[in-house]
């Protein structure tokens, strides 16, 4: 029975195995269940006295990838990434969209006016039941679509290295255009 | 010039340590008795040198040094002293150095309290012990030095959460740790086991009070862990299978299952390997929780601050103990010879099926608690495993575990009638039916299956009586005879009947709350009521309270039951200056029968308030039950059979032939 | 949000007592209620890491409490609306993990170990005596293990 007694052994092996693995990891980040999967189905309406709103027929746009980023001005992080999201708006072949997550069109109104507004549209999203059905768990955050389905899915704020990161599945995206 | 004091100290402490692994392992070695001796003194020097780093680092906190990182972090002048004190190791710096404390200081108490172990035997220990202590002591210095002063001395600290400012959870974690730590010695004892290749009755007579120990501060800690998530967090909940809850359940398992498995090797000289693996393995769990708790690695709401740097060395850090442990256990085990025989159905078989169930639950906790990660790092896939799963595994395993106890304590030594045995328990079983078919009367129209529990319980509860009142003679000889030799139990057996007790008590306590609860809530204008099961409140008044360094609103509730008198109910909502966190002070009524919970929000808006209240049926219960397990464990700490070398009386007469023979059949559990 | 919390998170333990909310949209048939706390019981929280979202006033929670309800006043089964939940968020929002490949040893592992478990009990408590101390006690052990005894039996 010498097996037997490496038994403990090996189990602590798999264990620790694990952990060193598990160190790389990040838990808190959540994943949407919807990545690859189409858009869900709304409409939202515009902030209130700016531009059209957003529904789902907006992001099914076969010419362009599409970011949608969800935002609030209550939100610290999102003021942290705003600057980054400029660049998506001068990007051949890219839309940037926004929803307002839980936030009063006039705070999001002012947030942009100081800040710059990047987005191509915006849509309200004042109860926040729409970030639900795209699986979002807290703002920012931010898909990239193609072709009316989720693609790639970022958690959290876009610094300089995630935005490398983004652009290159955009990039891959066109790509796959090509072939 | 303090702090420099502190950190001079533990490196001091450290080369101590240092000296305390090395010398006593080559002396045992090489039977050199001078080697050995070092041993004992190195172990008082590294206690007082640890102590004096602690006092060092707790004067700082004191006087509100903030020119210090970890107090300047963590601490803020106008904290009550109490929480000045607390908020030591109410931190991940502060916290190492006082388990590494408790570390020194289990060590010099095996240096004092063994100095009639064989010497061999002391030496491996104590050596064994300051190898972890080395661990800690340079964990502590290289990653997470409490001393660190700031270049630039703030005015004012952070702070502590006020959410641990709260008398339970000052004293939660020291006694967590003392339970841990405690659990290293008889680490050590099985280490040393293993390296002089044998295992006797008088080694499991030594680590025995030692886990006995452990096991009491760790109940403590849990349990005050427990009462203070129930009162403080203000949901009603007094256990939420977090993974750093799991941390210190999972040792307390084993630890259990270790103090059943000891006796069978105290009293039958044998299942030694599984004695001494379990001894390893209740270690390897303090230090797996302390590894998942600062790591990061695993989802908690209980997480110290976590750092990937400090998570690498501690599970470098495990890979060596832990591994190395179970590699000598595999190289080592087949060196202890089992002794004595004992039949399928007797007191030790029982044992030993208690065993196999408490360690099957420790793994259920360890798998459960691990598969979030295993499952991310192997299919890339986040799940959870929460309350609703453990519940469920967990409730199944109890059952028959339960009922091992129950009948477990009955059992002979060697052999036992099971037959006779299931005679004799006619009676209880028979009300414990009973009990169930009230229980489905009370709840009529209730789930079925928390009666089935209750029935369990009853006959847990009413079989350990049976127990102690067959081991006097209840009945079957005259009551003044019997309670003579009630009065005559030995200390141990004291603990075992209690332990079991408190058990029994304590889970009808967690039936009762767990499946019978009420909650409700609202929105209350001054004037408004509710109803909750019996009672109804009325809000009568919300006036503004001033606290030390909180200010609060409190709720004046009056709560009429349907029969009885009325009472008032006080329940605050905690605002703190130094943080802007609200904490719930629930009101609680506790009875025997059950709480009632009263919990109350800050204003909404426009003289509205929110108010929660819970009705926790026989929670108390809970409580009382793990006080009795504690004082059952205490009380068989201090049988004087564990005090051997201690000068004892030579008397024996006759009626000791009588203590003897119950013995035979009851003694030694816990 | 969520990174807002993070650091509180990880410097302290958990934000649940923060500020207590009640819910103002409680279902008041109170056997819906009761159906939707069920099932919220089984909801994990998903900001606040876990705990079910009956425990937790984070502004998620909140909102997912709300849409519980809603289906359950709607007449959505208990399966349709943790459905509902899974379709979003995946397995990761069930507390308890349902049963596929991936959880096979979660959910068997407890009956297996205790089927081994069982065996190597049942084995051991039969074996007949096969061995002796090959290393018989000295004199002085001897002496020693005699004394505890008769500690005991005083």
């Amino acid at each position: 029975m010498l097996f037997k007694r490496f038994l403990p052994l090996i189990i602590f092996g798999g264990i620790f195995l694990a952990f060193l693995v598990g160190l790389t990891l990040n838990p808190r980040e959540i994943p949407s269940a919807l990545i690859n999967k189409p858009v869900p189905d709304f409409s939202l309406p515009p902030l209130e006295g700016a531009g059209v709103g957003l529904d789902t027929a907006a992001l099914k746009d076969p010419d362009n990838i599409i970011v949608v980023n969800f935002f609030a001005s209550w939100c610290g992080p999102c003021r942290i990434e705003h600057p980054a999201l400029v660049q998506f708006e001068n990007m051949a072949g890219v839309k940037l969209f926004g929803i307002a997550y839980k936030d009063r069109p006039s705070h999001s109104l002012s947030f942009l006016k100081s800040l710059g507004n990047p987005y191509d549209r915006i849509g309200a999203d004042l109860k926040g039941r729409n970030a639900i059905d795209w699986g979002v768990t807290g703002t920012p955050e931010s898909f990239i679509i193609k072709n009316g389905i989720i693609r790639y899915q970022h958690i959290g704020p876009i610094h300089t290295v995630q935005m490398e990161k983004i652009l290159t599945v955009i990039a891959d995206l066109q790509a796959e255009d090509g072939s | 010039m303090i702090a420099e004091l502190g950190h001079y100290f533990t490196v001091l402490a450290l080369g101590l340590a240092i000296l305390q692994a090395v010398f006593p392992l080559i002396g045992a070695a090489r039977q050199d008795g001078r080697m050995m001796i070092i041993g004992r003194p190195a172990a008082y020097g590294q206690f007082m040198f640890s102590l004096a780093a602690f006092i060092a680092l707790t004067y700082s906190y004191i006087v509100s040094d903030f020119s210090v990182a970890v107090v300047a972090r963590n601490s803020h002048s106008l904290k009550p002293l109490l929480y000045k004190i607390s908020g030591v190791w109410g931190n991940h710096e502060g916290s190492i150095l006082l388990w590494v404390m408790f570390l020194a200081l289990f060590g010099a108490m095996v240096a004092y309290f063994g100095r009639n172990l064989p010497k061999t035997l002391q030496a491996r220990v104590l050596a064994i012990q300051a190898m972890i202590g080395v661990g800690f002591y340079l964990f502590m210095l290289l990653t997470s030095n409490p001393f660190d002063r700031l270049a630039t001395v703030p005015f004012e600290g952070n702070g502590l959460n006020p959410l641990l400012q709260d008398p339970g959870l000052a004293f939660h974690p020291p006694f967590l740790y003392l339970g841990y730590v405690g659990l290293s010695v008889a680490f050590s004892f099985a280490i040393a086991a293993l390296i002089e290749g044998r295992v006797d009755p008088a080694w499991a007579r030594w680590v025995r009070p030692w886990t006995l120990l452990a096991w009491v501060f760790l109940t403590i800690g849990i349990v005050l862990g427990s009462w203070w998530a129930y009162y403080e967090l203000g949901w009603g909940g007094w256990w939420g299978w977090d993974p750093v809850e799991n941390a210190s359940f999972m040792p307390w398992l084993v630890a259990t299952a270790l103090l059943h498995s000891a006796i069978v090797v105290e009293k039958r000289d044998t299942l030694k390997s599984w004695t001494v693996l379990l001894a390893i393995i209740a270690f390897s769990f303090s230090l797996l929780g302390t590894f998942i708790v600062r790591s990061g690695i695993i989802t908690s709401v209980h997480a110290f601050a976590t750092d990937p740097e400090r998570g690498m060395f501690i599970l470098m850090f495990l890979a060596l103990v832990i591994g190395g442990s179970f590699l000598l256990f595999a190289l080592r085990a087949d060196k202890l010879q089992a002794g004595g025989m004992f039949a399928p159905i007797s007191r030790e078989s029982g044992l030993v099926i208690n065993n196999l169930f408490l360690s099957v639950a420790a793994a259920v906790v360890l798998y459960g608690t691990l598969h979030p990660l295993l499952s991310d790092a192997i299919f890339g896939v986040k799940s959870s495993v929460g309350a609703p799963f453990f519940n469920l595994v967990f409730g199944f395993l109890m059952i028959p575990l339960v009922m091992i106890m129950g009948l477990g304590v009955h059992l002979k030594w060697k052999r036992a009638d099971i037959k006779g045995l299931l005679q004799r328990l006619k009676v209880i079983t028979g009300l414990s039916l009973l009990a169930v078919v009230m229980t489905l009367y009370i709840t009529y129209g209730g789930e079925i299956m928390p009666a089935i529990w209750m029935g369990l319980g009853v006959w847990l509860l009413l079989s350990m009586f049976q127990e102690l009142g067959s081991r006097i003679k209840l009945g079957q000889v005259p009551l003044s005879n019997s309670l003579r030799r009630l009065t005559r139990q030995p200390r141990s057996s004291w603990g075992m009947s209690l332990g079991h007790l408190g058990f029994a008590v304590g889970l009808i306590g967690i039936i009762a709350t767990s499946s019978w609860g009420l909650e409700q809530q609202k929105v209350m204008r001054i004037g408004d009521s509710m109803a909750i099961g019996d009672y109804v409140l009325t809000l009568d008044d919300v006036v503004p309270v001033a606290g030390p360094n909180y200010s609060a609103v409190r709720g004046i509730i009056t709560v009429q039951p349907k029969s009885g008198p009325s009472f008032v109910a006080l329940p605050e909502s905690r605002t703190y200056i130094s943080s802007p966190m609200t904490t719930t002070e629930g009101s609680v009524k506790t009875t025997m029968t059950g709480d009632l919970f009263i919990v109350i929000g800050d204003a909404q808006s426009s003289g509205r308030w929110g108010v929660r209240v819970y009705y926790k049926p026989m929670q108390v219960w809970l409580w009382i039950g793990a006080t009795i397990m504690v004082i059952g464990g205490m009380i068989s700490l201090s049988d004087r059979r564990y005090r051997i070398g201690s000068p004892q009386g030579k008397k024996k007469n006759a009626k000791l032939t009588a203590a003897k023979e119950t013995k035979g059949s009851a003694a030694h559990a816990v | 949000m969520r990174f807002l919390l993070i650091p509180l998170l990880c410097l302290t333990f958990s934000l649940t007592a923060a500020a207590i909310g009640v819910d103002k949209d409680r279902l008041s048939d109170p056997e819906q209620e009761a159906r939707a706390q069920s099932i919220m019981k089984q909801l994990r929280c998903l900001v606040c890491q876990n705990q079910s979202i009956v425990e937790s006033d984070a502004g998620l929670a909140v909102d997912l409490r709300g849409i519980v309800r809603e289906q359950v006043k709607a007449g959505q089964s208990d399966r349709q609306i943790l459905h509902f939940m899974t379709s979003r968020y995946g397995d990761w929002v069930l507390l308890q993990p349902p049963f596929k490949a991936a959880t096979l040893l979660l959910w068997l592992g407890p009956l297996f170990l205790l089927l081994i478990g069982g065996y190597f009990v049942f084995r051991y408590v039969r074996q007949k005596p096969t061995t002796v101390l090959t290393e018989p006690l000295t004199a002085d052990e001897e002496k020693r293990l005699q004394q505890i005894l008769r500690e005991n039996d005083t």
